[in-house]
């Protein structure tokens, strides 16, 4: 189980990205986190496996303390959480293999690692992990040969083969086409069931969200606005989110005044 | 301020008072540069004569000589691959140094470009001379001589190729709970591969160039006779060195651009 409390983070340019965010993720759910650009999504899952260092506030995971762990600790501790990217982050001249096996690296000696010695138990998995994403048969194709789908599958994998206690996927579906996208977030929602781990999801197309996930956590401003199912992510829900309490009528009316009065200077000023 | 909708410039005038001037001090400059060299115009004048008497001189080139020189040939060849080797062993450590998302810290940063700038600013001739004084006259000296000069080069290069890398890939590789080591021969060293290899086969191919003069100061290789027949005026030896040393460097020149194609 996942507890984040009270996570803030301010950057040394004095952007204060979290504001006292605190949440719970367990069981086998899956949790989207939506709101608009810079709302703080890629800075809350990021904090989480502190590949971005948390300002304050604690996240636990299986009641582990992560946020003042150690480096040699942080690095055990990382094995359990397994990540996906937006831009998939593949190690582009490597084999579609190697790119899956490196999600072992943490459990590996770096001797190891350099022989590409793996442990026979880990490459059986890596074959099986290989055909449950669907990619039979590229395994030794190079990572830049394949499509962006096929790509985000092996980043699935990559993270798959950690056996993680969570998944943390930081906008997974944005450089993909809607049907790709579609494809990626099943086999997401997947996962999470066949291997009963908690999926965090950083999505900004809510139509995608409001399909797969079981929660949604709405993030405004660096602020948790909205915490709930699915479901009762109703209209005002997503007013606050996206537009700070102002509904989409209110929104656009004060645009289309501002766009008159720009209009009138306009006129004013020509003569 | 209100201005001509039909008039644009691309500089103002202040811009173009200070373009003017800054083209009258380059012409200045090379002026004065010229003038001080105190050019002996009378040499320029006689100069197509004397090259017409050296090339009589050399022309028909020793055929008969190239068998006793294929060993100095040789051992250019090997000095250059041996003195790029040695340099890339120490350059690759140097460029993780140099290069600034890998260097520890800032005094390593610095201390890595240090390296980088002292060793290229000094040229082959001078190391050369340096280890010829301390290893005494040989191949040895020359093969430590083109390394040294080398590491700057291909350090700085293989550095700028690691400050290049994907970012993301090397996030996805600490991510998974991999030790900085790890990071790097997974996530970094995969990156700069083509850069390395390229690098080293442009670097020995400037290397086998250098190799063929470094005998003048005694480091070994092909230079060592050339001096010699140029210091006994036997000119049609000198132009079969000459045509050898050209044939090399040909060569070497194919299968670098082969190799550096290769990898790409």
């Amino acid at each position: 189980m996942l507890e984040v409390t009270e996570l803030e983070k301010t950057y040394d340019t004095g952007d204060r990205a979290l504001k006292s965010v605190s949440f719970e993720v367990s069981g086998n759910e899956i949790v989207a986190i939506i709101g608009p650009s810079g709302a703080g999504k890629s800075t809350l899952i990021r904090s989480i496996n502190r590949l971005t260092e948390p300002t304050g506030g604690s996240i636990t995971l299986d009641g582990k303390e992560l946020t003042d762990l150690g480096q040699s600790e942080l690095r055990n501790a990382r094995r359990d959480m397994g990540m996906i990217f937006q831009e998939f982050n593949l190690v582009e001249r490597l084999t579609v293999m190697e790119n899956i096996l490196s999600g072992r690296l943490g459990y590996l000696s770096t001797w190891d690692a350099f022989r590409r010695n793996f442990p026979p138990e880990d490459i059986s998995r890596a074959r099986e992990i290989l055909s449950r994403v669907n990619l039979d048969g590229v395994e030794n194709n190079r990572a830049d040969e394949l499509s962006g789908g096929q790509r985000q599958r092996v980043g699935i994998a990559r993270a798959v083969i950690q056996r993680p206690k969570i998944l943390l996927a930081d906008e997974p579906t944005s450089a993909l086409d809607p049907e790709t996208s579609r494809e990626v977030m099943n086999l997401l929602t997947d996962i999470a069931h066949e291997d009963d781990i908690p999926v965090i999801i950083n999505i900004h197309e809510v139509d995608l969200a409001i399909e797969h996930a079981d929660r949604i956590i709405g993030l405004s401003n660096g602020e948790v606005v909205f915490n709930g199912s699915a479901d009762k992510l109703d209209e005002e829900a997503r007013d606050e989110i996206y537009r700070g309490g102002e509904s989409l009528e209110q929104k656009q009316m004060a645009s289309s005044e501002a766009e008159t009065n720009i209009s009138d200077a306009v006129v004013e000023r020509g003569d | 301020m209100s201005s001509n909708p039909e008039s644009w410039e691309r500089f103002d005038r202040r811009e173009r008072l200070i373009r003017f001037f800054m083209l009258f001090a380059g012409l200045v400059i090379i002026v004065a540069a010229w003038r001080a060299m105190e050019v002996n115009y009378g040499y320029a004048i006689t100069a197509p004569v004397e090259l017409a008497d050296l090339f009589s001189r050399m022309y028909p080139p020793d055929v008969g000589y190239s068998t006793t020189i294929t060993g100095a040939l040789l051992e250019t060849l090997n000095i250059s691959i041996l003195g790029t080797a040695l340099a890339i062993l120490m350059a690759i450590p140097v460029a993780f140094l140099g290069a600034s998302n890998t260097t520890p810290n800032k005094a390593t940063y610095l201390f890595g470009k240090f390296i980088i700038s002292f060793t290229r600013s000094v040229n082959v001739i001078i190391w050369a001379l340096i280890f010829v004084v301390v290893f005494g006259p040989g191949a040895l000296a020359g093969v430590l001589a083109i390394a040294v000069r080398s590491i700057g080069f291909t350090a700085k290069l293989i550095a700028e190729a690691i400050e290049e890398i994907d970012k993301g890939s090397v996030e996805a590789v600490t991510a998974v709970g991999a030790s900085q080591l790890d990071v790097l021969i997974y996530g970094i060293v995969p990156q700069i591969k083509p850069a390395f290899i390229s690098v080293t086969t442009l670097r020995w191919d400037i290397n086998v160039r250098a190799s063929t003069i470094i005998g003048f100061v005694g480091a070994g290789g092909i230079g060592v006779p050339l001096q010699t027949e140029i210091n006994y005026f036997n000119w049609e030896a000198v132009l079969t060195i000459l045509i050898a040393i050209l044939g090399l460097v040909l060569v070497s020149e194919a299968v670098s651009a082969y190799l550096r194609k290769k990898v790409m």
